[in-house]
């Protein structure tokens, strides 16, 4: 690999002649345009930047940046990222998938991928609804919901992304909207920057199928009271005036409560770094039922091995141990005889 | 002491059988082992319950191990077993059926308690009962002789009990004149971290060769001298051995970086532990979460211009179908091995059978077609894998590799190639743009083939200004883009299957077997049924029958002349462990009269059976 700095470039260098096909309105541009614009920030090479997708929305994100980019299928995209990124540690590897290709069919292999730590960033696209296939509810659908395929109300219990996450033990955790650019970089951005695997939950606006399912929390004017600023070594307070903090209970749990001068003191100090997932998984239960505060930003940021680097190493160490491998010694392994 | 005569034998037929629990194919192994070292020519099946540790003692629990060792070229484990070594009742129930008179039976009387015959099922002891007289029966105490020899060294009867198989195999290796220092040497390395357990087995292996000396019991001993192979260096390997090798030599050919994606699976899982010892040779094992994801991850390495296979049976199968797809849209190089056992479903998890021939041809979704190689014996595994993995490579394409879970498990003498004799496969990778527009500016074409493979470039990540996107939605022809234009999706569809059908001008045309030169019959086989299906041409032919025969390992596309050949036979009989995939396919393709032959009773054919066919076929002529 060459070390030469790398080139300056603009968002036009990572975008391809391809036309977009997201409806109008859709949250899935202003996604695009906030990782067009950050990627010639963060100091990698197009060619060596390498975006995969599953089924869905979200995944033709992959045909509208300049890199390289394989568009998959339902659900295996975190397979077949593991499989890249084990073969070829140079690359940034980045997987873009929505919350019925990541959370239904494909939850086993996310799973998978987050608890063996393989160096890949994930961003997930949640807009708690099938698009592609025109309106069903997917598995972070509110209980109720009601679609074309649940005409009477959706049954199941939804799944939050974060506490799946952090449940398999992702070693990074981070959650964003479509209304917040900046946000949204810099989440990208430190996902990009942690060594393993790391994921992003975005809310994303479904303007068709699903509109305003975000509105109370993340419009600019319901931001303030609804969203909850997660930075590390910081009061978790949130609220118009700042008004409410997160306190920690004795079971383990987390409850948000007005601040008072008698409790300031004990309101919850983020921490990304607990080794435990037990905290940042308590966090993410904020949100358990609909339209309350909801935590943004890093839940959760631990270092911890990385998989694809111990698969090399692995090799390096059997290399130096037993020499580079030969063919000729390799068949008379398991002994052999010679006739004359 | 009586010295027993020395008698010369051509071949012999032996079958150990015992519970799941007494190392019978430990015992059956190593008097292979044995064998190839003298020299013989030989081959084995292995046969044993899907279930780790059936209830012991019973039907459901036995396992075999038949070898057949020769002084002459054979291909087959034997139909008949000459001799059975049963080390309680069980093992003489499973396999009586298959002696035929006058086979020699040697069982461990002390076994064959009221308890154990009971588990067996038996209401008598066949041992009394006289049903087994038309049998040369030996009843050794095999249990009791082994406690009394272990006793001396401290071993405790019951662990010493599990040497009996190791008196078994001294005993048999007396019978047969078989030297004894290499199982020893054998013995002393295995054991090195178990010292009572190393001397327990080696005083039983010592014990049952004296016993066969002394104990006046055997009218005879025997030999089988050494068959004249051709001169070079031999290792006895089975055919998931074989075809690890064969994948980590084609990728150093290819000078590629061998990845397996694999989810552990009866009968393939040995592949992934052959692979996972060789990591000396840059070879990357990934166990994966399931099937699917085994095959992902190897599309994924292949993408990033690593050779990606993944492994599995039928079941398995199943599940990467829709990732094969995949692979055919990328047009991207990948090996799937697949293992055949008995199916549907679970099916027979540990038995042979080859009915995934129709699966591999036809089973995904839309016109997807891939080449399907078969490996015909264990040590051809090698081989097999080495041409999959060129036809991957070269054609860029998905290729199915065809092999069973008799030739996973059963061995053979394989004569050990050079290196350096093996062929080089050219990855071939893009380097520069291949594509200019009317303005002069340069693109690459992902979709931009080669005119006369019709393969496209393999340019993986990396590479500045080659920059492209992938996908399973359909492209347009050259420039890669999705496209949904009917006329250029019926091209597509035409440039692959016409890819595929291509391949035809790299494999070689058939070699019929035919010394006649004007025989009637030809049998077509395929796969793992090489052995019985020859043996039992050559039997037709000592009984006068003028019979051709090819055996295939391209399956497709079939070689360049199979029409011709056919065409010049008034009858063709196509042998499958199927309900005649093959034969289906033959007829198709040529529309031949194929007559079919089918088994599926989880073992290979008997040579027999292929002999009495032909006879069949060609009736008085």
């Amino acid at each position: 690999m060459t070390t030469t700095a790398v080139p300056v470039t603009t968002r036009k260098d990572w975008s391809s002649d391809q036309e977009v096909r997201w409806c109008p309105g859709c949250g899935d541009y202003s996604i695009l345009a906030a990782v067009q614009m950050l990627m010639p920030d963060l100091g990698v090479r197009r060619e060596s930047t390498v975006f995969v997708s599953g089924i869905g929305c979200a995944a033709r994100f992959p045909y509208y940046m300049n890199t390289y980019g394989v568009h998959t299928i339902h659900g295996r995209a975190p397979a077949i990222a593991t499989g890249l990124a084990m073969a070829r540690p140079d690359l940034d590897v980045f997987v873009i998938s929505g919350d019925g290709d990541a959370l239904s069919i494909g939850g086993n292999h996310l799973i998978h991928a987050l608890r063996r730590n393989i160096n890949i960033t994930i961003l997930l696209f949640n807009n708690r609804i099938y698009g592609l296939t025109k309106g069903q509810y997917s598995p972070t659908s509110e209980r109720g919901k009601v679609t074309k395929s649940t005409p009477v109300g959706s049954l199941d219990r939804p799944f939050d992304p974060v506490s799946l996450a952090v449940g398999a033990e992702a070693t990074f955790v981070a959650r964003t909207h479509d209304m917040d650019r900046a946000h949204m970089q810099e989440m990208i951005r430190r996902a990009h920057a942690h060594r393993g695997a790391s994921l992003v939950e975005v809310y994303q606006n479904c303007n068709v199928f699903n509109d305003a399912a975000f509105e109370g929390i993340t419009s600019k004017e319901n931001r303030g009271a609804m969203l909850i600023q997660l930075r590390h070594g910081e009061a978790i307070r949130f609220g118009a005036e700042n008004e409410f903090g997160v306190f920690r209970l004795p079971d383990g749990g987390v409850v948000t409560d007005r601040v008072t001068s008698d409790n300031e003191a004990h309101v919850l100090v983020h921490n990304e770094h607990v080794e435990d997932p037990s905290l940042a998984f308590s966090l993410s239960r904020l949100t358990i039922s609909d339209h309350e505060p909801t935590p943004m930003g890093v839940f959760r940021d631990v270092s911890s091995v990385e998989y694809g680097e111990s698969a090399s190493a692995q090799i390096v160490q059997q290399q130096s141990e037993k020499g580079l491998g030969d063919l000729a010694s390799l068949f008379r392994s398991n002994g052999s005889w010679t006739v004359k | 002491m009586k010295q027993q005569d020395l008698s010369t034998l051509d071949s012999v037929v032996l079958r150990f059988a015992g519970d799941s629990g007494d190392g019978m194919q430990l015992t059956g192994e190593r008097f292979t082992s044995v064998s190839a070292l003298f020299g013989n020519d030989l081959a084995t099946l292995p046969d044993y319950p899907a279930e780790i540790r059936a209830p012991a003692g019973t039907l459901a629990g036995v396992s075999s191990f038949q070898v057949q060792i020769s002084n002459h070229d054979i291909s087959t484990a034997g139909d008949t077993p000459n001799v059975l070594v049963a080390m309680n009742p069980a093992g003489l129930r499973a396999n009586i059926g298959l002696l035929e008179r006058g086979a020699t039976i040697i069982v461990n009387i002390d076994a064959f308690d009221e308890r154990s015959l009971a588990k067996a099922g038996y209401d008598e002891n066949p041992l009394s009962d006289g049903t087994l007289g038309q049998f040369t029966v030996y009843e050794v105490p095999m249990t009791s002789l082994t406690t009394e020899v272990c006793k001396e060294a401290g071993v405790k009867p019951r662990d010493a009990e599990r040497s009996k198989n190791f008196f078994a195999l001294g005993l048999v290796s007396w019978l047969y004149s078989r030297p004894i220092e290499s199982t020893n040497a054998w013995i002393e390395k295995r054991f090195a971290k178990v010292p009572m357990v190393l001397e327990a087995n080696r005083r039983a292996f010592r014990a049952g060769y004296d016993f066969g000396e002394t104990a006046e019991l055997f009218d005879a001993r025997y030999e089988v001298t050494a068959a004249p192979f051709p001169s070079g260096e031999y290792a006895n390997i089975t055919g998931n051995t074989a075809l690890a090798w064969g994948l980590i030599a084609a990728a150093q050919k290819a000078s590629l970086p061998l990845f397996l994606g694999s989810y552990p699976i009866t009968p393939a899982s040995d592949i992934l532990h052959e692979l996972a010892k060789h990591k000396e040779f840059g070879v990357r094992t990934f166990q994966a979460e399931d099937e699917i994801a085994g095959i992902a991850s190897a599309i994924g390495a292949s993408y990033g211009g690593a050779l990606g296979v993944t492994t599995t049976s039928g079941p398995g199968l199943d599940l990467k179908s829709e990732a094969i797809g995949l692979a055919i849209s990328l047009e991207i190089p990948l090996v799937i091995v697949d293992v055949q056992r008995g199916g549907p479903s679970t099916g027979l998890p540990t038995k042979v059978e080859q009915a995934d021939l129709l699966h591999a041809m036809y089973g995904r979704h839309g016109e997807a077609p891939v080449p399907i190689v078969s490996a015909i014996t264990p040590g051809d595994c090698f081989n097999a894998a080495f041409e999959a993995v060129r036809i991957a490579v070269t054609y860029r394409t998905p290729v199915l590799l065809l092999t069973d879970a008799y030739l996973a498990n059963g061995t053979e003498p394989w004569l050990i190639p050079h290196p350096d004799d093996l062929p080089v496969v050219d990855p071939h990778f893009a380097s520069a743009p291949n594509h200019v527009d009317d303005d002069g500016t340069e693109h690459f074409w992902p979709f931009q083939r080669d005119p006369e493979t019709l393969a496209r470039p393999w340019a993986p990540p990396g590479v500045p200004g080659l920059e492209h996107r992938l996908g399973g939605l359909e492209k347009a022809d050259g420039a890669g883009t999705v496209s949904y234009d009917g006329r250029n999706h019926e091209k597509m569809s035409h440039l692959r299957a016409d890819k595929v059908a291509g391949i035809v001008a790299t494999i070689p045309d058939v070699e019929v077997d035919d010394p006649s030169g004007d025989a009637d019959l030809i049998v077509v086989g395929w796969g793992g049924t090489y052995g019985a299906v020859a043996t039992g041409v050559a039997r037709a032919r000592a009984n006068g029958k003028k019979v051709a025969h090819v055996q295939l390992r391209h399956l497709h596309p079939f070689p360049g002349n199979l029409g011709d050949v056919l065409s010049r036979y008034a009858h063709v009989l196509v042998p499958e462990l199927n309900l005649g995939q093959l034969s289906k396919l033959l007829r198709a393709e040529y529309l031949v009269n194929a007559t079919s032959l089918s088994k599926m009773q989880g073992v290979p054919f008997r040579a027999a059976e292929i002999a009495a066919a032909i006879d069949d076929v060609l009736g008085g002529q």
